[in-house]
């Protein structure tokens, strides 16, 4: 009986519906007190003048602290993603050091106060005065300035990516498409505001915190406050979405950790919901463009992909976006360039389906012109430029990509569709629909992975690892491959996590949550089992005594061998036998080397249908067909919820995200709900989605390659196709907006 | 959030006598508006009058058809009155379509003709507004226009009227019923909603203490085949990009009345009577509506990323008198 591969629902469901889950916000702690931040409102200059005096003399109010009241930190921050499993700051720059404003937003002083409600009051009372500097904010304003970046990530990867000739594979073309994108910045906008609790009890110090990292977090608060790890704890129990804002640390974290030490009490921050579109991270705006060479038959010969993104002042940071350009289909003279404008904005960060999904879209929107130049079927076509291996010659480590097209084309009924463009009228709609393939790499920079089982005289177990759940099922994951792994009921196993003190597991980013957590866990339950039935086989007083450990099964508790039939011994009668309390093993496993010859790659396939009303430019999604492979799929339910959830954020990049810098002052212009546009349930169509089964011995031992970020790749490529099957006209910016898609010529005008 | 005082009003007296009181009161009734106005630091009210205990929630038929609606009657209620949704079903629509179900069950009618725009400019605290700090100046004018108006805008302000039923009301030529320390006083709709000119700041002929109690809509057999059509980005709990309300009388295929307002586009409810001049007496095709719309829309003023809404304007208005010529002829 295993309990992976089943649909178990949510072990923490009811904590949640009944509010007994406790979120970062919701710690209570004796002698509490708030944190509120001023954020500078220029984006580039000096603070020449903090008056807190009105400030300091509101009510409540226990300190307001300026750049001259803050330590010193211990250690520069230097930016490396938090999957790579060290210290993981989200910019090389830490604010309040002086007087230097970088961009709009930036903590300038902090007011701590008894009560929230004080000290956001008192916060507005502080008043700044700025020499305000010229700042670049936009793509427009620093095109001139635009360079390109050697490498990515603060050197962890290469900004350009090249084999063959492209120019020649391109002149040797029978047909070329050439496409050009603008896509506007995206905020991540997870409902839980980033939170922190710290509290210090000598040189201690506790932060409850909402991260998708814990042991990034730990080390990143220990490195800049010159604390040894070990004296840093960081608990974190549930986050309310993260998305990516939460992958890295931010400066807020650690703020808050110096204000606890400063005033000698715990200390609460609660980020704004306009706060959280200056404080952690956003999706860079950027201009993507792709040159495709095809022969006649439709087969690639040359793909040039460019990106041009604003960085900030102090790093080179892009989200990648020609990791699946580069692989995706068989082409022999592949050119991708990542340019890189300076402006004075934080530094950008990994937000869904980070830089791929951007990248794909203008991938596939190029195939889907190709096609319609080459009037070759839009699957057909991608079949066609199928690849077994990756551009080293490598197998992937699993395939999927023909099978989810194939699947994905027949669920949605593709071949009744008409391929001639502004074919098909419902009333006032056009109707229209798309398809793309769906690519997102798979990562392996992380550190070993390890988890703690441990199983008690009674018969019940847990498993321990330092992740944390954010919303996508982890707890309820990892609860089912600890039983399965250990031999033990559902109902016996407990995972316990979003605890520092916990074995090393990596930060929940880059899809890596299913793969990493499950092989830990898998491990420490499989190494706990052997260490188990080790002690029965050698223990004469078990009915298995002298069996052959390998013939050993457990389940449910039961432990029976092949050798001997009707014989069974039990882990509660096999630790009572032995007076053991209790008994534990640690499970380690470690990812791949960097250089396994290996192609890896997460595949699936994207279908839309969509009706456009293009008198007035609307957009509305009828359809979405998704078809995966993702490796094993541990929890069908929370696989599909996952990658359901993906697909609605595919549209939503599509049709709604997008935000605007107003570059006279350097500040975004929608900074709230109301503004920044996320789909309501009313825009969601019906989502379908479909499992490809492959079968992946390299990605961990229980072949999982993850669902976070693949569903959200190549849905806004589909529907982007989809709208122009259904009118005729291509547009070239994200998010497709009404007055983008209105008709010129329609209207009767 | 600023530090607030608050008292509760047993009746309307009582209300207007405890706002008079203190000038820097503000009436609380459902709270979506004037309690997050507050907590971005743009309304400046130190003292909250609660009216909720008033009895001022019914909706209350006239002797000439129309329909007086008590100011705290809640946006969900109205809506599903029967009275309003046979008589005037643009102004039930109008209130369906506006905001969330969470929000339209605490949210107030006289509080809906006292929200403010939605500017960014106004909200951020910071930028130059004339509304929030007059004489500042008006950072939407050059700046992220893609939602202002095109309509009654001047060059301090471009801000737009976010309601949607206030554009159903306008089109039925609503009163606003107002009791103040002068008295009671009936305002003609269109003269509720300043125009925001040299003066944006003003956007209501209120005098302190004065409270809206009502709002009458004359009776009206031409709102009975009345639509509203609300276009946006996403399909709910978001303002129009334009909306229109309409209803249409066709007697031998020549229109004999008809009533146009538009939301999302004007700096306050935009009653079109340009368009309505331009159609009576002429044919019930959609020719004379795309001539009603240009007229409408030909003093339109845009900025940089606003154009779009002129043509969108016109678009929607044709689409709201087709909708409603099939309404009335079904």
């Amino acid at each position: 009986m295993n309990a992976v591969g089943t649909p178990v629902t949510r072990v923490d469901g009811p904590a949640k519906v009944t509010g007994a889950a406790r979120y970062s916000a919701e710690i209570s702690l004796p002698g509490m007190t708030y944190l509120a931040v001023v954020g500078a409102t220029i984006a580039s200059g000096r603070v020449t003048a903090i008056d807190a005096e009105a400030a300091r003399a509101a009510e409540g109010v226990l300190a307001v602290l300026t750049p001259e009241d803050l330590p010193k930190i211990a250690a520069e921050p230097h930016l490396l993603p938090s999957l790579v499993g060290g210290p993981a700051p989200g910019e090389s720059f830490f604010p309040m050091q002086d007087d230097i404003v970088q961009y709009a937003g930036q903590p300038v002083a902090l007011v701590i106060a008894e009560e929230y409600e004080q000290a956001h009051h008192a916060a507005s009372l502080v008043r700044i005065s700025y020499q305000p500097t010229r700042s670049v904010t936009t793509i427009e304003q620093g095109r001139d300035q635009a360079y390109e970046a050697d490498r990515l990530f603060g050197g962890l990867m290469p900004a350009r990516s090249e084999r063959g000739d492209v120019e020649a594979g391109l002149a040797g073309a029978d047909v070329r498409v050439e496409v050009a994108y603008k896509m506007a910045a995206n905020h991540h906008n997870p409902i839980e505001a980033p939170s922190t609790v710290a509290t210090w009890d000598g040189g201690n110090l506790t932060l409850y915190e909402s991260t998708q990292g814990i042991r990034a977090t730990q080390q990143t608060v220990a490195l800049l406050l010159g604390l040894p790890i070990a004296r840093v704890r960081v608990i974190t129990r549930f986050v309310g979405g993260g998305f990516g804002a939460k992958a890295m640390v931010w400066p807020n974290v650690t703020l808050t950790a110096m204000a606890a030490r400063h005033i000698g009490r715990p200390v609460k921050l609660m980020l704004t919901r306009p706060q959280m579109f200056t404080s952690n991270g956003h999706r860079e705006e950027q201009e993507q463009r792709i040159t495709l060479g095809a022969a006649r038959d439709g087969r690639l010969t040359a793909i040039r992909h460019e990106k041009l993104s604003i960085t900030s002042p102090f790093d080179d940071w892009a989200e990648p976006a020609t990791g699946v350009s580069s692989q995706l289909y068989g082409c022999q003279n592949y050119l991708g360039i990542h340019r890189l404008i300076k402006g004075n904005t934080m530094t950008p960060t990994f937000t869904r389906g980070p830089g791929e999904s951007l990248g794909v879209f203008t991938l596939e929107t190029a195939m889907d012109e190709l096609a319609y130049q080459l009037a070759i079927d839009p699957v057909e076509l991608r079949l066609r430029n199928h690849t077994p291996v990756d551009p080293f010659g490598n197998p992937w480590s699993s395939d999927g990509l023909m099978e989810c097209l194939r699947l994905g084309a027949e669920r949605f009924g593709w071949s009744e569709r008409n391929p001639a463009p502004r074919a098909t009228q419902d009333g006032e709609w056009l109707i229209g629909t798309g398809v793309a393939s769906a690519a997102y790499p798979i990562a392996f920079f992380m550190p070993p992975q390890r988890a703690r089982a441990r199983i008690f005289a009674d018969g019940s177990a847990i498993v321990q690892t330092s992740t944390q759940e954010f919303g996508t099922g982890v707890l309820t994951m990892a609860t089912q491959v600890g039983a399965d792994a250990l031999g033990v009921a559902l109902r016996d196993m407990e995972f316990q996590a979003g605890d520092s003190d916990l074995p090393n597991s990596t930060a929940a980013v880059g899809s890596a949550g299913a793969g990493m957590v499950s092989s830990a866990v898998h491990a420490a339950g499989t190494a706990l089992r052997e260490q188990l039935i080790a002690l029965a086989v050698g223990d004469e007083k078990s009915p298995l005594h002298g069996a052959g450990p390998a013939s050993v099964n457990v389940a449910d508790g039961h432990l029976t061998s092949a050798e001997r039939p009707g014989a069974v011994d039990t882990y509660r009668e096999l630790l009572s036998r032995n007076h053991m309390s209790d008994a534990e093993a640690l499970g380690t496993w470690r990812p791949p080397p960097l250089d396994t010859p290996h192609g890896l790659l997460t595949f699936g396939a994207q279908f839309a249908e969509v009706a456009v009303d293009p008198e007035l430019g609307l957009v509305r999604v009828r359809r979405l067909n998704g078809a995966f492979a993702p490796g094993r799929v541990l929890n069908p339910l929370l696989a599909h919820s996952q990658l359901m959830g993906g697909m609605l954020w595919g549209m939503s990049q599509a049709l709604l995200e997008g935000n605007h810098m107003d570059p006279r002052y350097g500040r975004w212009a929608e900074t709230n709900l109301a503004e920044y546009l996320v789909p309501v349930n009313a825009d969601a169509p019906d989502v379908h989605v479909d499992f490809v089964d492959v079968n992946d011995e390299l990605v961990g031992p229980l072949g999982a390659k993850g669902v976070g970020e693949i569903g959200q790749v190549g849905v806004a490529a589909a529907i982007a196709n989809a709208v122009f099957h259904a009118t005729g006209r291509r547009v070239r910016s994200l998010p497709m907006a009404p007055e983008l898609v209105m008709d010129p010529a329609a209207g009767g005008q | 959030m600023r530090p607030l005082t608050y008292s509760r009003a047993g009746d309307v007296q009582h209300a207007i006598a405890l706002a008079t009181a203190n000038p820097a009161s503000a009436f609380l009734a459902g709270g979506t508006t004037e309690v997050d106005l507050i907590r971005a630091g743009i309304s400046q009210s130190e003292h909250l009058v609660d009216i909720n205990e008033l009895p001022l929630r019914e909706v209350e038929d006239q002797p000439d058809g129309g329909l007086r609606i008590g100011a705290l009657a809640r946006m969900s209620d109205v809506a599903r009155t029967p009275s309003v949704v046979e008589r005037y079903p643009a102004i039930s629509r109008a209130l369906l379509l506006g905001a969330s179900e969470q929000l339209r069950n605490m949210a107030s009618m006289g509080g809906n003709l006292r929200q403010r725009t939605r500017c960014a400019y106004l909200r951020d605290g910071v930028s130059p507004c004339n509304k929030r700090e007059p004489g500042s100046g008006c950072a939407a004018l050059d700046g992220f226009n893609r939602g202002h108006a095109i309509l009654g805008t001047s060059e301090h302000c471009i801000a737009t009227h976010p309601s949607d039923v206030a554009v159903a009301l306008a089109a039925f030529d609503a009163v606003i019923r107002t009791v103040g320390p002068d008295g009671e006083r009936a305002i003609p709709f269109d003269d509720f909603f300043l125009l925001p000119g040299d003066t944006p700041h003003l956007e209501h002929p209120i005098a302190p203490g004065e409270l809206i109690v009502g709002i009458d809509v004359p009776g009206a057999p031409i709102a009975r085949g009345s639509i509203y059509l609300k276009f946006r980005d996403r399909q709910s709990y978001e303002f129009a990009l334009v909306s229109v309300a309409a209803a249409i009388e066709v007697d031998d295929s020549l229109v004999t009345g008809v009533r146009i307002a538009m939301g999302g586009v004007g700096t306050k409810p935009w009653r079109a009577r340009r368009a309505e001049a331009a159609l009576v007496g002429r044919p019930a095709n959609e020719t004379s509506f795309r001539h009603a719309a240009a007229a409408e829309l030909a003093e339109a003023v845009v900025r940089e990323h606003n154009a779009f809404k002129v043509e969108l304007a016109q678009r929607a208005m044709v689409r709201g008198l087709v909708h409603s010529l099939n309404r009335s002829q079904s």
